[in-house]
């Protein structure tokens, strides 16, 4: 009867209603393991996130208690209208926001300017090979491995020859230079995964350098432009060195005015401004990050052009 | 509607030899196809003529005019690709004009072409789709229609058909033909299917290492191949080879293998009728005769494989120590391990030189 019973449902159980995999627990010591490091790493991480943002919610009064940890009494977002407009970055006292729009001026021109002449570089590479397209290609990614350090002095001369020293123009040039090697390997391995018999098929159909370009490579590159915007946008706003030395007095970039901004005292240190300074400087890349992490991915993923 | 005429090209991918001394003359109208296995150069010939490598030495004409040099839009051709090779991003319409959008056609016309093209295409109600949104085989046709609307004078085509299903190749490829009857415009096909090559083809070079090891229509390249290679190469199952040596005795010529004897008298040699030496002989399948175990033969043998085709049958024979194929009539039921006698149809079969592989 037992044996008769057992056999049988194997088929009409299977028949009658799908068989569920039977339901990991979620509570095995492993699990816990990962979830409590999970957690521990997380709380790590945003301490001095949380540590920041309540700072820059009290007044010096409150902070001088010395409570770190502690919420603030009565949160105020003085120390934040104070660091965007009126906190002192050496004599002006005209706020971070001077920054905010010069680093803007700065990121915008670079990061279009970099993405072009990199897409174009690695188009060029990919299709039109010439020569002494290996050899150009090798020099090219040897400058993403030279420490900038040792560019500075010879590019201030070169720059002051020029008269671009110190002037917007002068950064973004910088900007786009320094970011030409790694622009032009993300896009010549993109533009590598595309089918050669579509520039070929360009080619008869009478598409010239340009024109296969911007009328078909272009639109198909998408997914790496994104890649590429967030890379550069970032990595130019959080710039430091090269704003300091290369943007002149009247173009310096936020990072360089929030350093200004908190080095900058007279008499006691305001914690919470410097704090709200730092948290305004770190918005948009962070921003950036939250908005565009899923875009990043995939456009990391999508190699392949499927033709 | 052009020639294409070639002469001595040479062309060389880095080090390596790829064409050498090519001669190749295509007419105005004709359907050519390069067949041959991978690695022959004849894809590096297509392109070459395409303009899309540089060649390194020789001349290539088109319609009397020499475009060696020439940018590939100005050569008055139309390519179709195997991987078809439709820009991603636009539409099947603006697929098909970019190419006359880049030249500055006027609308009216670039709508007028594309129309027509579509329609001998059967693409009209697909034209504001993305490539992305086709099948396999609509997408051919996107690029059949891309090279259509530019109105050249000769259409290359290299392996359109290799990424389709066997299906829609047959499909295509009649589809192809009609449309060359239509058209009557110059066609550079070139293939590794000798199917392909043999119903479409109104010429067949087929080429090995880098050479044409011969040229002329489908039924000269198949009844009458210059040598074992091109043998080989067309037909399904391909020829049986075997060796042997051929022998006069008194006034009749005679082809003897241990399992196998045949009168070659009236083989129409290359050239005069050699003496005793020794030859391989080239049965096309379709060319055997089966016949009862008592009657007389030219060899016996003993089926040791039945595949049945629908339409007909191919029986494997173990003749001697060899392995021969047979086409027959899929009615006459034939057993594994039956002994037959076979007849070999003296007027078809092919004579090879045991060293050299050329036609006797």
């Amino acid at each position: 009867m037992a044996a008769a019973a057992s056999a049988r449902p194997a088929a009409g159980a299977a028949a009658s209603r799908p068989r569920l995999r039977p339901r990991k627990p979620w509570s095995t010591p492993a699990r816990l393991g990962i979830y409590a490091f999970l957690l521990i790493s997380a709380v790590f991480f945003l301490l001095p996130l949380y540590v920041m943002l309540v700072t820059s919610l009290k007044t010096m009064d409150e902070i001088r208690l010395g409570a770190i940890f502690a919420l603030p009494g009565s949160p105020r977002l003085d120390a934040w209208v104070q660091a965007w407009s009126s906190a002192c970055t050496g004599l002006e006292c005209r706020g971070i926001q001077v920054g905010f729009w010069n680093s803007v001026k700065i990121v915008v021109p670079s990061t279009v300017a970099s993405i072009f002449v990199g897409a174009l570089n690695g188009y060029a590479l990919a299709f039109w090979r010439s020569r002494w397209a290996g050899w150009l290609f090798g020099v090219l990614l040897m400058g993403a491995f030279i420490p900038y350090q040792v560019f500075l002095y010879p590019l201030v001369r070169g720059l002051a020859l020029f008269g671009l020293f110190g002037s917007l123009p002068g950064i973004v040039l910088i900007h786009t230079v320094f970011g030409m090697p790694v622009m032009t390997l993300l896009f010549r391995n993109y533009y590598a995964a595309v089918p050669q018999e579509l520039f070929k098929a360009a080619r008869i159909d009478g598409g010239g350098f340009w024109r296969i370009f911007f009328q078909l490579m272009l639109p198909m590159s998408t997914p790496i432009l994104i890649v590429a915007v967030i890379l550069q946008a970032t990595n130019i706003w959080n710039d430091f060195i090269l704003g300091l030395v290369f943007a002149g007095r009247e173009n310096l970039p936020m990072t360089v005015q929030l350093n200004n901004v908190i080095n900058s005292t007279t008499g006691e240190r305001l914690y919470n401004v410097n704090m709200a300074a730092t948290i305004l400087t770190s918005m948009v890349p962070l921003l950036i990050y939250l908005v565009s992490g899923r875009w990043f991915v995939r456009g990391i993923a999508a190699g392949a052009v499927k033709g | 509607m052009a020639s294409v005429s070639i002469e001595q090209l040479h062309v060389r991918l880095g080090q390596v030899d790829i064409l050498k001394d090519m001669d190749l003359q295509v007419s105005d109208g004709e359907f050519l196809v390069l067949l041959g296995p991978s690695g022959c150069g004849k894809s590096t010939l297509l392109h070459s003529i395409a303009g899309l490598l540089d060649v390194h030495d020789g001349a290539i004409l088109i319609d009397g005019k020499d475009v060696t040099w020439t940018d590939p839009k100005d050569r008055s051709i139309g390519m179709v690709f195997q991987s078809y090779a439709l820009y991603p991003t636009m539409s099947v319409e603006r697929n098909m004009s970019f190419g006359l959008r880049i030249n500055g056609t006027p609308r009216a016309e670039i709508d007028k072409r594309v129309q027509r093209a579509a329609a001998m295409l059967h693409l009209t109600p697909l034209l504001g789709r993305k490539p992305a949104q086709l099948s396999g085989g609509q997408r051919q046709r996107v690029a059949i229609g891309r090279a259509l609307v530019r109105d050249a004078g000769v259409f290359l085509f290299d392996e359109p058909l290799s990424n389709l299903d066997a299906k829609l190749r047959h499909e295509l490829r009649r589809e192809l033909k009609q449309l060359h009857l239509e058209l009557g415009t110059t066609m550079i096909y070139v293939t590794h299917d000798q199917t392909e090559a043999m119903t479409l083809a109104s010429r067949i070079a087929v080429m090995l290492e880098g050479r044409i090891q011969q040229i002329g229509t489908p039924g000269e390249v198949y009844d009458r191949p210059v040598n074992r290679f091109v043998a080989g190469f067309l037909g399904s199952p391909s020829m049986n080879f075997l060796e042997g040596s051929l022998a006069q005795e008194g006034e009749r010529l005679h082809w003897r293998s241990p399992a196998l004897t045949v009168d070659v008298t009236d083989y129409a040699f290359a050239a005069t009728a050699p003496a005793a030496r020794k030859a391989v002989l080239g049965l096309r399948p379709e060319h055997i005769a089966l016949i009862d175990a008592g009657q007389p033969a030219d060899g016996r043998a003993t089926v040791s494989l039945v595949e049945p085709m629908g339409a007909n049958v191919v029986l494997w024979l173990a003749l001697g120590g060899e392995s021969i194929a047979v086409h027959t009539e899929s009615h006459t039921p034939h057993r594994r391990g039956d002994t037959l006698g076979v007849r070999a149809d003296v007027r078809r079969v092919s004579l090879f030189d045991a060293g050299s592989g050329a036609r006797l």
